[in-house]
């Protein structure tokens, strides 16, 4: 991985705040690092980490380029269940692999062109457009499985959550995999400019010739095809969809995923990457307070107060006072891109 | 006053009362309850409504439900519009404790009856509701742990999966189970944790489980406070590449049809149900009450039965319809 212009201490405090948060969780648990092959997959605390938290980590994926665009999706949560909800019931009446994913899929791509329509073209607010389909898409999910835990034996699709390539387990596969996929579109292209640029102004972006409507519905198209793949492999994991708990309020985990990871809610410039790492950091804190035997009661609390250092870090406001290396600039703030390539890490 | 008058006032009141005589005498024929249910978030949920309609039927009760959507003003739209349509008796699964006592005392003064399912209210006044039907989820957790404490004679390590932190059956499901771990000095709970009552985090929470206790070694057992957590700390320890039902014990509450499937392959060894049939012991009250104006007690308490791999098979053929 390269990192970009303004030097690495612009990731340092992610990187470290992961870094910390693993070496926390071997602390607390000397076997964290362990790992070993069972049934000819890995397995260990740490690959518990990355499996986990690829679902977020997926979420996280999509949701940077809406937020680079100065948006949001709320519904992505939601979105994960209709998905799962789909590929359930279609295994459960006898589809084949192929139509089961193309239709989940497909159920994720149409989620997110409801919401860039409302967005780019009807204007409206991303938080209250996608806040609609936030709340009617747990119920959609519902009418689909009708109320129930619709499950599956098939395993075909199990493979999607509990199998694994060369050992590593399908979920972080299939991030990585989407990662480099849309890092490649948006990076080897000029996508990932328009899209900085449509964040930092829309007016003038529209007027130095990029067609905002265009970017900004495949920006949510995307986000809500990674939230069906999402939603696959949660349904997958567990051999069911739960359409009334699956990916709920993971929505805030993706978009805290993004904050951590460093991309400013205002919009402009973003690091894919870092997003990932974001994910990584909260569920590396959720198996650390699983593995560390706390009360169950503190686990909001150890979490929030890990991400307020985290968030602390990168405090625009903050980093004035603390030493840093010559050319780096302070987090959080809103600035135009400066070079095609200003934003984030690239892969 | 106008002879027209006159006769209009008695042709309506001749129509009011023929009206009268025909409400009463359908009365007389078939009872009709208002059921205000709190909606359809899980699988108990639905199977809890279906048993409800299936028993009406079966007393030949007309029973007419509404769905709350999870909302309180929902229900007390519902109980107000049942007491305008003048049912015989109302319940109500009341989605929250509290808020309940001026919609009832509207049903009181009604002389409508108020039948409280699956959960109780907190009110100043208990002459508001009849009689209330509803499980002891302390008692479920007893149950649970007597069965463990007896399989394993008293020696266990025990880790626990928690329902959603401060909810009430979270917090009575670990009181019961606690209290049987407290008489058997061999028994230990190792490790507790919330797995919000559902499959995915239930198998989370069991994942680092197996890892925090020596690969899963360590584990004699898992409570869960619901089967589906159960149902997802089964698939944990399978690919942990343990047995579970064998490796690791599992015992839950509920009794949802997928549990019973597990059991009968012989990867959970037991449940103790929660009836979805709430329904059921609140008409038999109602219709003693009507006949010879019996009270029924303030609190009808569901048996809480435990089941094993035994019966496993027809239990889950009976079930699987039902939920």
């Amino acid at each position: 991985m390269t990192l970009s212009a303004p030097g690495p201490s612009r990731n340092l405090p992610q990187y470290g705040a992961l870094i910390a948060v693993l070496l926390a969780n071997w602390l607390l648990f000397p076997d964290f690092f362990a790992i070993r092959l069972q049934d000819g997959r890995l397995f260990g605390s740490l690959i518990d980490v990355l499996n986990r938290g690829a679902p977020v980590a997926l979420l996280a994926i999509g949701m940077t380029m809406v937020i680079a665009t100065r948006g949001v999706d709320l519904s992505v949560g939601a979105v994960m269940a209709i998905s799962g909800a789909v590929a359930a019931t279609m295994t459960g009446a006898g589809w084949g692999l192929p139509a089961v994913l193309a239709a989940s899929l497909a159920a994720g791509l149409l989620c997110g062109l409801w919401n860039g329509l409302l967005v780019a073209v009807l204007r409206i607010q991303p938080i209250i457009a996608t806040l609609i389909l936030m709340v009617a898409g747990r119920g959609i999910a519902q009418l689909v499985t009708e109320g129930q835990i619709v499950t599956f034996t098939s395993p075909a699709l199990a493979f999607i959550g509990g199998g694994s390539f060369l050992t590593v387990p399908m979920p972080v596969v299939i991030t990585i995999a989407l990662l480099a996929v849309t890092a490649l579109l948006v990076r080897a292209t000029a996508l990932g400019l328009m899209i900085e640029a449509v964040g930092v102004n829309r007016l003038s972006s529209a007027g130095a010739g990029v067609n905002t409507p265009v970017v900004l519905v495949a920006v949510y198209v995307w986000c809500g095809l990674c939230a069906a793949v999402a939603g696959l492999i949660v349904t997958a994991d567990i051999r069911g969809a739960d359409a009334n708990n699956a990916g709920l309020w993971l929505e805030l985990d993706a978009i805290l995923a993004v904050v951590v990871g460093g991309t400013s809610l205002l919009g402009g410039r973003f690091g894919l990457v870092l997003s990932v790492v974001g994910a990584l950091i909260i569920q590396a804190m959720n198996t650390g307070i699983l593995l560390s035997g706390f009360k169950p009661e503190f686990n909001l609390i150890v979490k929030a107060g890990v991400l307020l250092v985290v968030l602390l870090l990168q405090s625009p406001t903050l980093t004035l006072f603390l030493p840093r290396p010559k050319g780096a600039r302070p987090m959080g703030t809103v600035k135009p891109p400066v070079a095609p390539t200003s934003g984030g890490a690239k892969p | 006053m106008s002879r027209k008058w006159v006769i209009s006032a008695a042709t309506a009141a001749a129509a009011l009362f023929i009206g009268l005589g025909a409400v009463q005498a359908a009365d007389a024929k078939k009872l009709v309850v208002g059921f205000s249910q709190i909606g359809s978030e899980s699988g108990w949920r639905a199977a809890e409504t279906k048993t409800a309609k299936t028993e009406a039927e079966k007393r030949g009760i007309d029973l007419k439900i509404s769905d709350a959507q999870q909302k309180q003003e929902n229900q007390i739209k519902a109980v107000r519009s049942f007491v305008a349509q003048g049912v015989d008796a109302i319940f109500i699964a009341p989605v929250v404790a509290t808020g309940w006592d001026s919609v009832l005392k509207e049903a009181k003064e009604a002389k409508i009856p108020v039948m409280l399912l699956d959960r109780q209210i907190e009110t100043k006044d208990q002459s508001l509701y009849m009689t209330a039907v509803t499980s002891d989820t302390v008692h479920e957790g007893r149950v649970a742990g007597e069965w463990l404490a007896k399989k394993t004679g008293g020696k266990c390590a025990v880790v626990e999966l928690q329902g959603t932190v401060g909810s009430s059956p979270a917090i009575n499901r670990k009181k019961g189970f606690d209290e049987v771990v407290a008489k058997n000095p061999g028994m230990k709970i190792i490790r507790t944790q919330s797995g919000d009552f559902t499959r995915a985090k239930g198998k989370e929470v069991m994942e680092s489980f197996i890892k925090a206790e020596n690969g899963g070694k360590d584990i004699c057992a898992v409570y869960a406070h619901n089967d589906d957590m159960a149902v997802g700390a089964i698939q944990a320890i399978k690919e942990a590449g343990l047995k579970p039902g064998k490796d690791i014990l599992v015992v839950s509450i509920d009794g949802v049809p997928d549990i019973f499937k597990a059991m009968s392959e012989g990867e959970a060894n037991a449940t103790v149900e929660l009836t979805p049939n709430m329904a059921g012991p609140a008409f038999d009250a109602l219709i003693a009450y009507k006949k010879d104006g019996k009270m029924p007690p303030k609190w009808i308490q569901t048996e809480s039965k435990l089941f094993t791999p035994d019966t496993a098979k027809e239990e889950y053929e009976r079930r699987k319809d039902a939920y």
